[in-house]
């Protein structure tokens, strides 16, 4: 065991000897360290202000080796073993390196708070070689908030980049140790005693979790984050999933596709995107590069959200759980996991081990569509998932999934029931539009209405008859408007 | 007056694209932000404590668990201020720092905790208890017009003959318009920090754009002189209007935190709290009625205006007259009856924001313009064209002020025809006739927008120039840096008057103890008024200047040259740090303050009539958008813009102001939408549910350039304000998507849309639309 928390700070071996698990990186950058470079914006991962960029020696990453951190919700010792890099680190020998000096030459700054962060998601996407179109410089970036300049000045710079000569860099270097992390300190503040543990392997973490049923599961805290920034919460115990050998594993088979519970969206994505393309630009709308690097797939479902935005997808697809509790194993159907709001099928100790994608099935069409107010990085208002096979013009099998229209992600089954075995025309889908309206009994919130989430529900399903295509977005359909 | 002759454009002076002069540093991380300050030795860091409720009596306040907590130092409340509780910014006297047994909006500070970190002082805040007894509030426009609660009387401005002008129209329409509010999001959130100093002296570093009247809040608040109160501020992680007054109130805590114990201390806001306490653009209502002829000329317009102005006074008076100053946008209104009410709500006060009350004053404008072209058939820029101001007898303001220098008509012909509007209208038109769910919009709308502090006293300057005997140059002004460039033009200025590089100017923090009695940074003005006020402070170097070197080389001082760092005279050369190391020790002051007022401006406001603009700024934005008619979302496809910022001090910060002003324009109309529930809470608090533009919602296709043209107004080298204008530019996209939706309904009715314009706001103004072909029924 071990009780140093030990990364790579900047080319630096920094050791911190049993520090309080929920301190953010960024809280230690800035008051620590005097590294103040990163800033906080908004302490909930939504601005990017905050941004670092870090690589895990042992990480698989389909999105590349360099990835882009909020440091505001990402607690210290879950960077143990890292590599982690700051703005501060970037220039040498009083060089800019050539993102900096590309958002200097083409006036990418105003008041210069958010252009750390700017700075870094450009550095992690030069890093791994990114490609400098629009469409992949918006994704980079939908996760750094810029009030100032409207953007355009920040993506002509990111299109120069690679335009600079090269300058030394940082590699990434092996963990500083492999012995198992394990922390325990008492808060100053609230006088509890908080505990961290980072099993190694999945049996370690089975048996730690049925020994401390309480303690909170982290992976990236892209939620659990955001208890302790916002509300306020003292977490005793908490899991690190991180250092769990092969539980960010992707397994293909011939029946369909397994991702770990640990398995971030970004060591997803490529599977994915592989095999459901309407699927993987949902993942691409799920909260930001930097979001996407830290949160996990398992996560998003464990935490028995409303509004996430895998859950209505994946149960559209068929997707199965397996739940582990100790050296118990169980398979449920991922729609049965979700009981009612704040409530899951899952008992004290039990985790989410992986979940289970069975591969599309021929002729299937599967479409998702999201509906919220901003198009990138923004929490679904109504969230849509239709898996369709057709036997000639008769509906063979038909899944309909919604998120932001109950308490949990669910099944439109009556809709569902009006149209299997029927004739896929409009009179039938209009017909099951209105079911809708029994299927779900949505709630108004500062997202949408209640009366606008129904109509909404309603007019994807019809979208989905109309669309030909699995094209997700508005315009891509003219061709039969 | 300089008597030399310079050489103009030399090395970094004027009219060059110089970077902003913290750009590396922004880069580096090396910007020093309030919160990046050293911890000083024994910090306190603060956090207050907020009210839950709308409207409700303290019934009782127990803090005892609060001063009890792990490392606590001391709470503050209204009882510890020895002078003054209040920093309303113009002697309303309803801005309390601390509630004292009434709170007026839910997120007023009731207390403040300092402690020895910030987790201890956020930890101890959520241990108060309070007991609250609720009052009745109110909370909206309509509840607040009901109620009659007008924070001031309706105000009146009037052109003409209204009633008999809509009575005797050809055609007539009435309608109404509801405009939402938005927050500045700044990214840096309010931040200060206190240093006591002896005699009980502090300095005050806060992020705000009015250092003068944080001073002198804090001094009365204090009850001290306004001398022992230094506040400075090197730069703001953003302003856009939200630091004008709001800063006052962080600054003050902790003010009063350092005053109390002794020590330093320090309070930003997280971004939450930020939200919920701090003010915002206003929430507008307008209703109107206009009379036209079969052309679309007005006969006259009436519009009845209603903002939500919050719980305080704070600048609404001004901002709601702004509104009214800009309900003509660029259009002879012929005749015209504007009235206006600031109404009093159980919010958070509204406040100066980024075209302060204008923005909402020209979307009714427009809003008519759409309006009469649907009800006529035509289109809406050939209606908007013939009501453009014009010649004699068609160019007088509901103010009185007559449009001089009018650029309008000349940039709105260039743009329509550079961006090919004739033919990018028709083309959207065909595409709607063939797309029955997804519908393209187009519009091109201009922007008048008047310069000056419209509270006349506002409109001057201080600046402070040194010269060192080495030549460097150590420049100081009133105006505050929040992003916009400010520091970089004014050191352009300076750096043309001595024809020397930028790198030999040192900008410095804006200080109440080098510049008194300033303005806020604000009103577009901070160019125009610091730099012609450093000019002037430079200038009165450069005279002594000119006048030991024409006494050494035996000339006329007018043959004393400037330019590219050299100062030449008769067969005589200087560089700069030569002559001025040959002035020092002739003994001749190198120092100066320089001041500047803006001329020939007056109004009075209580029959709202004078001359309250130096000049006007113009533009035009051509926007094309598409709607998905089944779920509302829409998303900008293209802008084009022209825009005049007079003789361009630096085209590349102007450019930049105006596409950061343009897209935060476009967030306002369309996806930042501010939700408070029914009990007067703010739903809408942080990012994560309050959505200012991300990256790709900047249109894919931004064409930004510059009017070339001259500019008759005597301004500092005649350039033009930029700051404000270009947000209004967005009102483009809030009208294209009108059209877009208005294309539903065949373009035979004007929709029923509201800003801003999310997916559910569109869906429902489709809905509402009595011809409705396109979305299936449910």
């Amino acid at each position: 065991m071990r009780d140093t928390v030990e990364f790579w700070l900047n080319g630096e071996l920094v050791r911190v000897q049993n520090p309080d698990p929920t301190q953010t990186l960024l809280n230690y950058l800035r008051q620590t360290r005097a590294l103040t470079g990163s800033k906080e914006g908004c302490a909930e991962g939504d601005c990017g202000a905050c941004t670092l960029v870090i690589a895990d020696p042992d990480a698989r990453n389909d999105d590349g080796v360099w990835r882009a951190l909020n440091a505001c919700i990402a607690f210290l010792p879950t960077l143990d073993g890292k590599t982690v890099i700051t703005v501060e680190g970037l220039a040498k020998n009083g060089q800019l390196h050539p993102v900096q000096q590309a958002l200097v030459d083409y006036h990418g700054s105003q008041c210069g708070f958010c252009t750390p962060g700017f700075v870094m998601s450009l550095y992690a996407h030069y890093r791994n070689k990114g490609a400098v179109d629009d469409a992949c410089l918006n994704d980079v970036l939908a996760g750094n908030l810029c009030r100032c300049t409207g953007y355009a000045p920040i993506i002509r710079a990111a299109k120069a980049m690679y335009d600079y000569p090269a300058i030394e860099e940082f590699e990434l270097k092996p963990a500083p140790s492999q012995q198992t992390l394990a922390l325990t300190m008492t808060d100053p503040i609230s006088g509890a005693v908080k505990r961290y543990f980072a099993p190694r392997t999945l049996d370690a973490l089975a048996q730690t979790y049925e020994q401390n049923p309480d303690a909170v599961i982290v992976a990236g805290s892209t939620d659990v984050g955001l208890w302790v920034s916002k509300g306020r919460k003292v977490l005793e115990t908490l899991i690190d999933i991180g250092k769990v050998a092969g539980f960010a594993d992707i397994t293909p088979a011939a029946d369909g596709l397994t991702i770990n519970a640990g398995a971030r969206y970004s060591d997803a994505h490529a599977a994915i995107a592989d095999k459901w393309p309407s699927l993987s630009e949902l993942v691409r709308r799920i909260g930001s590069t930097q979001i996407r690097n830290a949160g996990t797939i398992g996560g998003n479902i464990a935490n028995g959200s409303p509004i996430g935005d895998m859950p209505p997808a994946l149960i559209a697809l068929g997707a199965e759980l397996i739940l582990r509790k100790g050296e118990v194993r169980r398979q449920i159907k991922l729609e049965d996991f979700f009981i009612a709001y704040g409530k899951q099928d899952r008992v004290a100790g039990e985790f989410v081990e992986a979940v289970f994608v069975p591969k599309p099935k021929p002729n299937q069409r599967f479409v998702t569509y999201k509906i919220s107010k901003r198009f990138d990085q923004d929490i679904s208002a109504v969230c849509a998932a239709f898996a369709l096979i057709l036997d000639g013009e008769k509906v063979q099998s038909i899944r309909i999934a919604y998120g932001g229209m109950a308490g949990i992600p669910a099944r439109a089954n009556k809709a569902e029931a009006i149209l299997l075995g029927q004739s896929w025309n409009e009179e039938n889908v209009r017909a099951a539009m209105a079911a809708l309206a029994d299927d779900f009994t949505p709630l108004s919130d500062m997202r949408a209405s209640a009366q606008y989430r129904l109509q909404a529900a309603q007019n994807l399903l019809f979208k989905f008859w109309l669309d030909k295509s699995d094209a997700p977005y508005l315009a891509r359909e003219q061709a039969h408007g | 007056m300089a008597k030399a002759k310079t050489i103009k454009n030399i090395g970094q002076g004027v009219g060059k694209d110089v970077r902003h002069d913290s750009a590396h540093k922004h880069v580096t991380g090396e910007a020093v932000y309030i919160d990046d300050m050293p911890l000083l030795p024994g910090l306190l860091h603060l956090q207050p404590g907020l009210s839950t409720h709308a409207h409700a009596n303290i019934k009782a306040l127990d803090l005892s668990a609060v001063r009890a907590a792990t490392g606590v130092v001391c709470v503050l409340t209204h009882e510890d201020i020895p002078g003054v509780n209040d920093v309303s910014p113009t002697g309303s006297g309803d801005d309390p720092i601390f509630a004292v047994d009434k709170v007026v909006y839910a997120g007023q500070a009731i207390f403040a905790v300092a402690a020895t970190s910030l987790a201890a002082a956020r930890n101890a805040a959520a241990l108060a208890k309070i007991d609250y007894e609720e009052l009745p509030a109110v909370l909206t426009i309509a509840d607040a017009k009901a109620q009659d609660a007008d924070l001031e009387p309706a105000q009146l401005m009037v052109l003409g003959a209204t009633k008999d002008a809509l009575f005797t129209a050809e055609h007539q329409l009435k309608s109404s318009l509801r405009i939402g509010g938005q927050d500045h999001f700044y990214l840096e959130s309010q931040a200060a920090q206190c240093v006591p100093g002896e005699d009980g002296d502090l300095t005050v570093y806060s992020s705000t754009q009015h250092p003068s009247e944080v001073q002198h809040l804090i001094a009365h608040m204090l009850d001290r002189d306004s001398h022992a109160v230094n506040v400075q501020i090197r730069r703001m992680g953003g302003g856009f209007g939200g630091k004008e007054t709001q800063a006052a109130l962080i600054a003050a805590m902790a003010a009063l935190a350092s005053a109390k114990t002794g020590r330093p201390a320090r309070l930003v806001l997280d971004r939450d709290d930020d939200m919920v306490m701090t003010g915002k653009r206003h929430d507008f209502e307008i209703d109107y009625k206009v009379g036209f002829d079969s052309e679309g000329r007005l006969n006259g317009v009436m519009f009845d205006m209603a903002s939500r102005c919050g719980s305080s006074m704070d600048l609404s008076a001004a901002i709601n007259d702004r509104a009214m100053f800009h309900a003509d946008n660029a259009y002879f209104l012929n005749n015209a009856q504007i009235v206006s009410r600031r109404l009093r709500t159980n919010t958070v006060s509204n406040t100066a924001f980024r075209g302060f009350g204008g923005p909402q004053g020209m979307m009714a404008i427009e809003r008519v313009m759409d309006d009469i072209a649907l009800h006529l058939g035509k289109d809406p820029l050939a209606v908007r064209r013939i009501n453009l101001y014009g010649e004699k007898g068609r160019n007088q303001t509901p103010y009185g002020q007559f449009v001089r220098g009018n650029l309008a008509p000349q940039i709105i012909d260039q743009l329509a025809k550079d961006a090919d509007y004739d033919q990018r209208r028709a083309a959207a038109r065909a595409f709607n006739a063939k797309n029955r769910y997804i519908k393209k919009g187009i519009a091109l709308t201009p922007v008048k927008f008047g310069i000056s502090f419209t509270t006349t006293f506002l409109n001057q300057a201080g600046a402070l120039v040194h010269v060192y005997a080495d030549g460097s140059v150590h420049l100081n002004h009133g105006g505050t840096e929040m992003g916009q460039g400010l520091f970089t033009k004014v050191a352009q200025v300076v750096a043309h008057e001595f024809a020397i590089d930028l790198d030999q100017i040192k900008i410095s923090a804006t200080a109440t103890d080098k510049v008194p009695n300033t303005s806020a940074t604000a009103a577009s003005a901070g160019t125009d008024l610091n730099g012609m006020a450093a000019q002037n402070a430079a200038r009165t170097i450069k005279d002594r200047l000119i006048a030991f070197a024409a006494q050494e080389a035996e000339c006329a001082q007018e043959d004393v040259i400037f330019a590219d760092g050299e100062i030449r005279a008769n067969d005589k050369k200087w560089s700069f740090a030569a002559l001025v190391k040959a002035a020092y020790l002739a003994r001749i002051s190198l120092s100066s303050t320089g001041y500047y007022a803006t001329p020939e401006i007056h109004y009075d406001r209580s029959i709202h009539d004078g001359w309250p603009f130096y000049y006007y700024a113009f533009g035009a934005a051509l926007s094309e958008v598409e709607v998905d008619t089944l779920t509302g979302e829409n998303r900008i496809v293209r802008v084009d813009i022209i825009h005049d910022v007079g003789r361009s001090l630096n085209p590349a910060l102007d450019i930049g102001q105006i596409e950061g002003g343009f897209v935060q324009g476009a967030g306002w109309l369309t996806s930042e939408e501010l939700v408070f529930d029914d009990q007067g809470v703010l739903r809408t608090h942080a990012p994560s549910t309050y959505k200012i533009p991300a990256c790709s919602d900047r249109p894919p296709v931004f064409n930004v350039s510059l009017f070339e043209g001259e500019n008759n107004v005597d301004s500092v080298h005649r350039s033009k304000a930029v700051g404000e204008p270009p947000l209004m530019l967005a009102i483009s996209v809030f009208s294209a998507i009108n059209d877009a939706v208005a294309s539903v309904a065949d373009y035979k009715h004007a929709p029923d849309l509201h800003a801003p314009a999310t997916p559910e706001s569109v869906l429902r103004a489709i809905n509402n639309l009595p011809t409705n072909q396109s979305t299936p029924k449910s």
